[in-house]
Order: structure tokens, then sequence, then C-alpha cells
């Protein structure tokens, strides 16, 4: 018997069942599947925009809030002046794509490499309860560039914002049908407090993360 | 109820340090910089502040058990959902019935793809196979990417917590590891440690060949892994290498992506105090068409390892666990002799259940003794196993097996005679008493009781001299 069949057996067998799954048996998991319940979830009453951005500040994540796309690269700009940080960055073809003459940013829509000090992405969605970046990869989405820069920068249109991660994930299904390879949920820059359990901020991933809400 | 434990024989097995508790703790405790060290981290306050914004934090717990519970009332079934569809999505999966097969088959992954260096992010259960040494062994490099673990690595030495390996080490350890094996100027600001352990993790990062994980849970509905941390190294590894192999047990196994968010809710928040981790990186498959990132091939391991031997005991609810390492960071006793005492991978109260359970009640006796049962962690499990309850029943069933000591148990059965006839029980502790009451002299403190351990460290209060009974009779009589 493979290690499969026999482990699987060995279950059954503890918990008094017969030898293979039956049919009704797989229909219940897929009706549990199918139902979606959401868990017991936090109580509280909260707004969208003001929530995300309460929840992104304690985060230790920064927030800049801007009318429209139009004005993205002159906030990308601003943030990189006051943090003195290089005025070039990698980042999502769409965001590339925006009007940067003006702003004297370089901005490359390509994934990002290890030397690159800043990273710029759009999200997929953001989730109000926690601050939350909900990040997909894709050939135009890519996963690199929200995790090797030191900096990141998350371009979130209010339109994006939802309560939780369970309507995130209605959205996601109802938009996509189904996971892309990665899905990430960022919140904050990366942080670590394995010496001596002292905080700090910034271990592999970036060291800040910049949001700048749209709308 | 059958006994969920392994083996036959009552003899502890060559190799399995937890039979050495009391030497080992004993050890831990006079140690006077693992005792500084271990004072540095109070992850208990940082979860107490943690879960006040969380005012129906109860409800969400009896939930989360609830979640557990259903997955592991039709284990094998939602199992093989999780199987069907992660192969569907391009992941292989494979199934370990021990540790020695997760070990062959990581193995046999790497020398068919050609990969010389592995990065791993944190894995309790590969530490269970001894997976590194096994790799070394193999010919491959192996280098941990937590930092925690990257400095036990370091050091030689494995972790001495579920969530914060290197909770036993100083800043000072750090230091002269990092100036040792870097070969820079050594430094003990804990920044500048960080910084160049990013440094030099950074470069393994990006040549990295095949990267190994956990998995926190495994989703049935989709066929993903999940993985939660905080400093980015697991999303490097799952992102950076061209192989993914990611590791995990049985038990790990959730129906839908909404039991995840359930479940979510306490995790981090049991562990270190945030509402969430920075990162939860959920995996699908390799990498798909035009992704210009991801790996090319990805692999689930999905192990027993002696699991199975709990489910449908009266030990099952130990396999709700989420490690979230509440249990220990709220342990009196975990906190006073660390994670190392516990000689296995899995330490404090949890440990304390697993162990016995996972390689045998007879090579683990006294885990399920090193408890005050207190309940502080029955208490804070965000999953609400009883702890405390699955240690009286492991050391219940140690006493079944024979497996205490022989003074224990010639102990005991005088005791039980005597408890069934009164007056020899009257007799002998009238004379126990006067005897205690000499013993202990003008300060009524006995500093040494014969053949007993527990006056090594204290003393022990002297009787009066009159037992209760004779004390009550006199009450009656006046
Ligand atoms: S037993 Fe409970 S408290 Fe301990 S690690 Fe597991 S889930 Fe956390």
């Amino acid at each position: 018997m493979s290690a499969r069949d026999s482990i699987l057996a060995r279950i059954r067998t503890a918990r008094g069942a017969g030898a293979a799954a039956t049919e009704a048996e797989r229909a219940a998991v897929e009706a549990r599947i199918a139902a979606r319940t959401p868990g017991t979830r936090q109580a509280v009453a909260f707004e969208l925009v003001p929530r995300f951005i309460e929840q992104c500040e304690r985060m230790a994540s920064t927030v800049d809030r801007v009318a429209t796309d139009a004005d993205v690269p002159a906030a990308v700009a601003r943030y990189l002046q006051d943090k003195d940080l290089p005025r070039q960055a990698a980042a999502w073809p769409a965001i590339a794509a925006l009007d940067w003459t003006a702003t004297g940013v370089q901005v490359e829509g390509r994934p990002a490499r290890g030397d690159d000090l800043v990273g710029i992405t759009g999200v997929h969605l953001a989730v109000a309860e926690t601050g939350t970046l909900m990040l997909l990869s894709s050939p135009t989405t890519h996963a690199t560039t929200s995790l090797l820069p030191e900096t990141h920068i998350a371009i979130v249109p209010t339109a994006r914002i939802v309560r939780a991660m369970e309507e995130a994930w209605v959205q996601t299904r109802s938009e996509l049908g189904e996971l892309p390879r990665a899905v990430n949920f960022v919140s904050g820059p990366s942080r670590t407090a394995d010496i001596e359990g002292i905080l700090q901020i910034g271990a592999h991933g970036p060291f800040r993360v910049h949001v700048i809400v749209v709308g | 109820m059958s006994a969920p434990v392994s083996g036959t024989t009552n003899k502890p097995k060559e190799g399995y340090q937890s039979i050495h508790f009391k030497t080992r703790a004993h050890d831990r405790l006079n140690d006077a910089k693992v005792q500084r060290a271990m004072r540095n981290f109070n992850l208990a306050a940082a979860r107490t502040r943690g879960i006040v914004d969380l005012e129906n934090f109860e409800d969400i717990r009896t939930a989360a058990a609830a979640i557990r519970d259903r997955s592991l009332a039709h284990l094998d079934v939602w199992l093989e959902r999780f199987e069907r569809e992660a192969t569907r999505r391009g992941t292989v999966v494979h199934w370990a019935e021990s540790h020695d097969d997760i070990n062959r088959i990581v193995i046999e992954i790497a020398q068919r793809t050609g990969v010389r260096k592995v990065i791993k992010s944190k894995s309790m259960v590969s530490e269970e196979s001894h997976l590194n040494a096994a790799l070394e062994g193999a010919g491959l490099k192996v280098v941990e990417t937590d930092l925690g673990e990257y400095i036990v690595q370091l050091a030689g030495e494995t972790p001495s917590h579920i969530i914060a390996p290197a909770i036993h080490k100083t800043r000072d350890d750090v230091a002269d590891l990092f100036h040792d094996h870097h070969g820079t100027p050594r430094k003990t600001d804990p920044r500048e440690l960080t910084m160049e352990a990013r440094k030099f993790l950074r470069e393994h990062f990006l040549t990295g060949e095949m990267g190994i994980t956990g998995a926190n849970f495994l989703i049935a509905e989709t066929g993903s892994t999940l993985i939660v941390t905080n400093e980015g190294n697991g999303r490097m590894t799952t992102t950076m290498p061209r192989i993914h192999v990611a590791i995990t047990g049985i038990e790990k196994v959730l129906g839908t992506l909404e039991d995840a968010a359930c479940i979510l809710r306490l995790l981090t928040r049991s562990a270190t105090g945030q509402s969430i981790s920075n990162y939860l990186t959920f995996n699908t498959g390799p990498k798909r068409d035009g992704d210009a990132d991801g790996p090319e091939e990805m692999h689930v391991i999905i192990v027993d390892g002696g699991r199975s031997r709990l489910l449908g005991t009266d030990m099952q609810e130990a396999l709700r666990c989420i490690r979230c390492g509440a249990c220990m960071n709220h342990c009196p006793v975990y906190q006073n002799i660390g994670g190392h005492a516990y000689g296995w991978v899995y330490p404090g109260p949890i440990g304390s259940v697993l162990t016995p359970n996972y390689i045998g009640i007879e090579n683990a006796i006294d885990l399920p003794n090193a408890a005050t049962l207190c309940n502080q962690c029955g208490v804070v499990c965000p999953v609400k196993i009883p702890l405390p309850d699955l240690m009286r029943k492991l050391r219940e069933k140690q006493v079944d097996r024979g497996l205490r000591p022989w003074q224990e148990r010639v102990g005991l059965k005088v005791w039980a005679w005597m408890a069934k006839r009164p007056a020899a029980y009257a007799l002998f502790t009238r004379i126990a008493a006067r005897i205690g009451r000499r013993m202990g002299g003008a300060q009524g403190l006995i500093h040494k009781l014969p053949g007993n351990g527990w006056t090594e460290g204290r003393d022990i209060a002297a009787p009066e001299g009159k037992t209760f009974r004779e004390l009550y009779a006199q009450r009656r009589r006046s």
C-alpha cells in the first residue's frame, strides 16, 4: 500500500469509518465548501476608509491621500523627496504608464531586482479591518515589486477597500474564479523581534510601506 | 479508550533527549545566561494588549475550535479534497508516513532537479525529521532564513520556542556568532545585527535553488498552502527559488478561505499580540504562463509522523493546535526552564502532550508531569485545547503502563492500603506528624527529607505535631 493510502486508511479506522470515503461523505465536504460560511468576525462597526488608514498606521505603514490617479506621481515624488530616497523605482506596468514626466522620478515597468531601492504597486483589494494590502501575482503584477526593494509604495483606490478578509475572498472569487499562484496579504513593513525580543522594523522585506489612498 | 501511544516496550529509545528532562531542566535553571535571555521576551503581555480590540474574542475562540474539530472529524475526506485541488493546480502532493520519508522525498526532489543550495523558512515539521542534517548529509547546502532560526543554525542548536526560536540567546551570543561566521567586526546593537543578517541572507535568497517552508494551513477549497510570517522570508522562499517544497502535518487542513480568515484573527494575536502578521502568503501551484516570478515546481509533503495515533482517542483535541506558542508563553514551568529542557521539537504544555504521543510515552516520561496544572495554558489557547486535562490523562496512562518509578508505585500502594484502614492511617499520620515536628526544630522548617529531591532547593514547613483528626477530636470534646 502506498504511504498515501495507508495514512488515509489509518485515519478512517481511527474515526470508525469504512474502508474508503463514500460519495455521501464527499458530497458533505463539497456542500460545506460551497456554503463558505463566514466564521465569527470582529463585532464592531466601522467606516471603511478611516478604519483602513488608522489600521495601516497601527501596522507602521505611512499613509497619504490624493483625489485622483493623476495626482499619484506627484505624491510619490513628494514622499521620495521627504524621505531622501532615490528618484528611481521598479513598478507594475500599469503604474509605470502614469504620466511621470513632470516629477523627475524614473519609473520602470518591470519586476524588481535585488538592488532596486523603491517598488511601486497597486493592490487587488485592501482590507479595512487590519490595514492590509491584498496583492496577487500575475504577468503584470509582479510579486517581487513589493518584496525586494527597501521601500514599497502601494496605490490603493478607495473603491477597492473592503471590510474584512471574508469580503476580499468573496470578491476575488467573483472577479477571478480561481486563485493566482500567490496571494499575499501585506500589513506594514517587515519586522522581527528575534534578538532579545526587541522589535526591529525591516527584516528581509521592505523597511517602509507607504500607502497612497486615491479617491 | 485505547492508549494513543506508540511502542510496546516500556524502555526508552536511545537518542530521544526528552527522557533526560530532569537533568536538562536542572542545567537550564542553573544557566544564568539562559535565565537572563528568557526574561527579555514578554510575549504574554503582548498577547494581553493584542486581544483587547476583539471584544468578542471568546466567541471567535469557540468558532475556531469548531472549525478545527470539523477538519479533524472528516480528516481523510478533507485531505483528499486538498490533494485533488492542489494537483489540478499543478502542485505535486507527497505523503510521508515517517520522518525518514520526509527526508527521502526532499532529497529525491533536490537530486532530480539538480539543486545544490536550499533556503528554508521556518518549518517545525522539518525539525521533527532533522531535515537539515539529512540534506547536508546528501551534500546540499542548507540556510535557515528566519532570523531566529538562522541564529540557532549558526550556533549548531535547535529552536527553543516555536515562534521565537532564539529566545534563549542574548545579543552577546548573537554578536559572537555573527562575528565568527560572517568575519565582520563584532557588533552588539540588535538593529545592526538584524541589518547584517539581512545583508548576508539577501545573497542566499537571490541564489537559493530550492525553498523549503512549512505550511500553517492547507486550504482544501483551493489546494493552497498558507504561511504566516513577519520577516518576509516566507515570501522570499516561495518567490525566488525555482523549486518550492512545503512540509506540513496531516492535521493542518482547513475547509475554506473563510475558515482561514476566522482562525487568522486569533493566530497572531495569541502569538505576538499583533492584530495580523505582516505577511500572509497563499500559494497555489507553480508559476503560471507569463508570470515573471515564482517557482517552476511546487511540492507539498503531508506528514503523519505519529499524528494519526491521536485521532479517535482522548488525545484528539491536541491536533487542533495552530502553533501560536501562547501556552508556553504563559507556562510558569516553561518560562523558567526554557524550551531545550523538553528535549524534543515542541516545548511547553503542547509539547508535553504532543511529544509523548508522537515519539512514545516511554521516551518522554517526565513531560506530562512538568506542569503544575495551573491551567494558564488552557485559558489562553485560541482553539480551546484542554491542555491540563490531556497532561493528566497522560499521567494516568503512565500509571496504567507501569512506567512510574518503583518508589512511587510502592509508595502509592502503601498509601492505598492505609487509606482503606482508618485505624492504621491514623496511627501512621500521628507518628509521622510527631517525627516531622522533631525534625523541624525551633524554626519549624525541615531542611532535608530523606530520599526526596524536593528539599534540595527549598525547606518544607514541619507539621505542628498533631494531626487534623486529633485536633478535630479535641475540639469536639471541649
Ligand atoms: S496548544 Fe493552543 S496555545 Fe499552545 S501553541 Fe497550540 S494553539 Fe497555541
